[in-house]
């Protein structure tokens, strides 16, 4: 935690991209989150992210809910769209959101107590109904704002600081997320940008339901020995299932690997997933497989990482809506308001 | 690559590029915080311990340090570091009571020292408060040497010079001025333990083309006009003024003219505009006063009437570079060019002239240049009791090269005369300390300020040209000082990481504002470089690399550009990072000069 503003200054070959931006202009205000807090890492993997994407910021918008994960927009994408929704009602204003206008890039942004205990409805019919955003929670196992108890996500048998063991079973975001049809399903850790920087443009470049479930240890309150979700704890168990480095369709595709060992995967807008695979009998694209791959190895202690499940050829709820390709905010008052004629015709059709 | 040594001072030391830069290894940013916190004797004592003479070279420094400064490769222009300063100097008020005081008892030794000019007189301000009996010849009457006979009183007013001369002639030399020394044999004669000799590079090179004997009366030898004009030998010059070379001493000299009756002034050059050895700020200086610089003009013939000088003619050159890169000037054909004047002034070099010393003393000279033999480290000559400095040891460099070698020197002749190993150099004195004082709160001022590099405000121009002893810069105000002041990046606070707390959370890595830290695989330093968040092209800057850390991996961080803002620290959870304040002292002869 800091009072200080990042100087402006920069260093010297920083490079620019397509857009004509720097890394530190896809920054926002400086953090008041705990020193070495694990968000406060993703955040910079966003910003890495939406930088080597030439992503114009004000054609993103980035929603949250409360807890120190739904602070997090503040301090990043300090020039796109933002909203600070009700506790765990997320989900419903990106939908609400995304229905309007579905030009821009939605970024959600939520934490295991936002997503997995108010908001877990929410959670659910975002996935079910595929809305095309990148949903991404801050998994700390803790309510670190209201100084450590366990979250929803909280391993049983976890220890939290003050040595109280937890006797629930937790909630395992990525498995309903499989479950309900995320199109998009990956889990990495804030300590790995390596692993977790790639995922994120995968998923941003994703036309469906992505949803990260991104480890992210609490250093105030969940960071100790007994913690499922410290540093050293995801370090030692961590199960990475492939790496993946996402090529843009303006890239040359190089696949100088063994054959078996890599996977390219096209995706609806054209952009590349090149996977590498660490488990070579794991498919992603086998949706029962991996909800049981992941139970397994949960069962063994481990925490798997990776792109867990994807689908290429996603769809989306405005193809099930069949909705208005045009923005509402692009219509004219003839369009948004076709009068009474156009109400009796409909009624009409009802009958 | 290994774990870096910061045990090593040096290491650090190089981190705060200014002092390292400095030939004396003045603790720049250290004075710099007293300034803006208006403690200006005592940034001026910091300085006068380092360099003896904190005002004279407020103004006139060649100022080493400023192209060295972080600052400049972070943005346009380094932190005005000499004119700062000149601040501790200007608004220092009485420092009297905390200059060393005279030696209480002789320790009987016995010091010559050739020429009162800022190396030898460094030399007495190190060693006469430990005891040593100092005995110092000049031939002008008056102490200070090229001081205060080369540079112009407009740009170094006399009261300076007499001030911090003053602070050393008070700790009791003998001085015996007026008194040129024509034999080093005859004042070895006299028993002394050593000799110092700080005579300077006293003479002019000439300009041998045709028309230089007939026109002598209206060409002059650049030094030793400035040297008539500060004594008040000479009060005027021609309205056409023609000054050769593209030195300060050619800056000083164009400059001078423009206050002497020179109307139409001008500076020709062989060079390019870029190549001249002149400091850009002199350059600048000059041709703010409506001097124009010409370049790559070679003098061909002084032009007289019957001895009376009407003008000059140069050949017309351009640079053309080898394939090894060394430049030649070659005609370009054009015919000559020919400029009107009615005084030259020449001032394309100086060189050093010993002949009052015998070359059967046991006192080796080479024999290609003339010079003395002298350590480049010791200052000893072949002759065990003769020490050199300044510019009489390599050659014209400047002031604050003359204090580095003084110093030296005197460590040099104090362990000679004590019996000891003269090769042995006494360590520099190094203070570590920390500067936290809460999650957020550090003992210096981590903000980095944004502003660009401030001003120094001049005198009115026409005000300025008719009085040739008015300082034409007028020095910082104490509002100005303090916003400059907020430009140093405080380099000598230093990022300092302790690997076995570090738990590897990336929190600094991400607040870096100029990406400085990376977490990696270890490897060979040139390969290593290469993956850093940003590539450590700066290969004159050191990467400081950690231990292995728990995941296998080290940090490492390139030191170039680094803000010093400390966020690192304050981002840091474990404290693994802290920053902490180390202040390099470098040693001095005995020690007893520090009286702060």
């Amino acid at each position: 935690m800091t009072f200080l503003p990042k100087p402006k200054l920069h260093h010297p070959d920083l490079q620019k991209n397509a857009l004509g931006y720097t890394r530190r202009d896809y920054e926002g205000p400086v953090s008041t989150l705990c020193a070495g807090c694990g968000h406060d890492s993703i955040s910079a993997a966003i910003v890495r992210a939406c930088f080597e994407l030439d992503i114009a910021p004000h054609r993103v918008a980035k929603l949250s809910g409360i807890g120190c994960s739904s602070k997090t927009p503040t301090y990043f994408l300090g020039a796109s769209h933002g909203f600070n929704s009700v506790h765990g009602r997320m989900p419903s204003v990106a939908t609400g959101a995304n229905i309007a206008n579905r030009e821009l890039i939605y970024l959600g942004v939520s934490g295991d107590g936002d997503s997995a205990s108010i908001g877990l409805g929410q959670f659910a019919h975002a996935m079910r109904r595929g809305v095309n955003m990148v949903y991404i929670v801050e998994n700390n196992g803790v309510y670190g704002l209201t100084k450590g108890q366990f979250s929803a996500t909280a391993d049983k048998g976890a220890k939290s600081k003050r040595g109280v063991v937890n006797t629930d079973e937790p909630i395992d975001l990525v498995g309903l997320a499989l479950q309900l049809g995320a199109t998009f399903v990956a889990r990495s850790f804030s300590g790995d940008k390596a692993q977790l920087v790639p995922l994120i443009e995968a998923a941003l470049k994703h036309q469906g339901a992505a949803f990260i479930d991104c480890i992210s240890p609490c250093v105030a309150f969940n960071n100790h020995e007994g913690s499922t979700k410290s540093f050293d704890f995801v370090r030692e168990h961590n199960e990475a299932v492939n790496a993946l480095d996402l090529m843009l369709p303006r890239e040359e595709i190089t696949a100088d690997y063994a054959p078996g060992t890599v996977e390219l995967v096209t995706q609806h807008d054209g952009s590349v997933l090149r996977l590498r695979k660490l488990h070579t009998d794991y498919d992603v694209h086998d949706r029962v497989a991996a909800l049981t791959y992941m139970q397994e190895r949960h069962a063994a202690g481990e925490i798997v990482t990776g792109l867990l499940y994807v689908d290429p050829e996603p769809r989306d709820l405005h193809a099930a809506l069949k909705t208005c390709a045009t923005p509402l905010n692009a219509l004219d008052d003839a369009a948004l308001i076709p009068g009474s004629a156009a109400l009796d015709k409909l009624n009409a059709s009802l009958r | 690559m290994q774990p870096t040594d910061i045990g090593n001072p040096d290491y650090f030391h190089k981190v705060v590029d200014c002092q390292w830069a400095c030939p004396a290894h003045t603790p720049v940013p250290e004075y710099i915080r007293m300034i803006a916190a208006g403690h200006y004797a005592d940034a001026y004592m910091v300085n006068w311990k380092s360099n003896v003479f904190p005002g004279i070279l407020g103004r006139t420094c060649d100022r080493p340090c400023e192209p060295a400064c972080r600052r400049g490769r972070v943005e346009e222009e380094p932190v005005a570091i000499c004119r700062l300063k000149r601040v501790a100097a200007d608004y220092k008020g009485d420092v009297g009571p905390r200059m060393p005081a005279p030696a209480a008892a002789p320790n009987g030794k016995r010091i010559a020292l050739v020429g009162a000019g800022p190396a030898s007189m460094t030399v007495v301000r190190d060693l006469a408060p430990l005891g040593y009996h100092c005995v110092v010849f000049d031939g002008d009457a008056r102490a200070g040497g090229m001081i205060r006979s080369q540079i112009p009183k407009f740009r170094l007013p006399e009261e300076v010079i007499d001030e911090e001369v003053g602070y050393i002639t008070r700790l009791g030399p003998e001085m015996r001025l007026g008194q040129r020394v024509d034999s080093l044999k005859a004042l070895l004669d006299e028993g002394y333990d050593a000799v110092f000799v700080g005579s300077g590079a006293p003479r002019g090179r000439d300009l041998p083309i045709p028309g230089r004997q007939e026109a002598a009366t209206n060409i002059h030898i650049g030094i030793d006009w400035l040297s008539s004009v500060s004594f008040g030998h000479i009060t005027k010059i021609g309205r056409r003024v023609i000054v050769l070379g593209g030195g300060n001493t050619a800056m000083d000299c164009c400059r001078s003219s423009r206050r002497l009756g020179g109307e139409d002034v001008k500076v020709i050059v062989r060079s390019g505009f870029e190549e001249m050895k002149a400091s850009p700020w002199e350059k600048e200086d000059a041709i703010a006063e409506d001097i124009p610089i010409l370049n790559y003009l070679v003098p061909k013939e002084f032009k007289h009437d019957n001895g009376r000088l009407y003008g000059m003619t140069f050949e017309k050159v351009k640079a053309e570079y080898d394939a090894r890169g060394r430049r030649q000037l070659v005609p370009t054909g054009e015919p000559d060019q020919f400029f009107e004047c009615d005084d030259v002034l020449v001032a394309v070099g100086q060189e050093n002239a010993f002949p009052w010393i015998e070359r059967d003393i046991g006192l080796t000279f080479d024999d290609r240049w003339d010079m003395p033999e002298v350590d480049e480290v010791t200052f000893q000559s072949t002759h065990p009791k003769v020490f050199f400095g300044g510019d009489a040891a390599f050659g014209p460099k400047n002031i604050i090269w003359a204090v580095a070698h003084g110093h030296a020197a005197a460590i040099s002749i104090d362990r000679f005369c004590q019996g000891e190993d003269l090769r042995e150099r006494p360590p520099p004195g190094m203070l570590v300390s920390s500067q936290k004082m809460g999650i957020h709160e550090w003992s210096y001022d981590n903000a980095v300020s944004l502003d660009l590099r401030y001003k120094v405000p001049h005198r009115e121009k026409l005000q300025a040209l008719k009085d040739i002893k008015a300082e034409v810069e007028l020095g910082f105000d104490p509002e100005l000082a303090y916003a400059e002041a907020q430009r140093c990046l405080n380099c000598d606070v230093q990022t300092v990481f302790t690997d076995n707390l570090c738990i590897e959370c990336d929190a600094c890595v991400d607040i870096c504002p100029v990406d400085c830290i990376t977490f990696t695989r270890n490897g060979e330093e040139a390969e290593l470089r290469t993956r850093l968040n940003a590539p450590a092209q700066n290969l004159t800057q050191e990467i400081y690399v950690s231990g292995t850390l728990k995941t296998g991996r080290i940090m490492a961080k390139d030191e170039d550009v680094c803000l010093h803002c400390g966020l690192c620290a304050e981002r840091c959870p474990t404290g693994a990072w802290d920053m902490q304040r180390y202040l390099i002292d470098v040693a001095q002869a005995g020690a007893a000069c520090c009286s702060k």
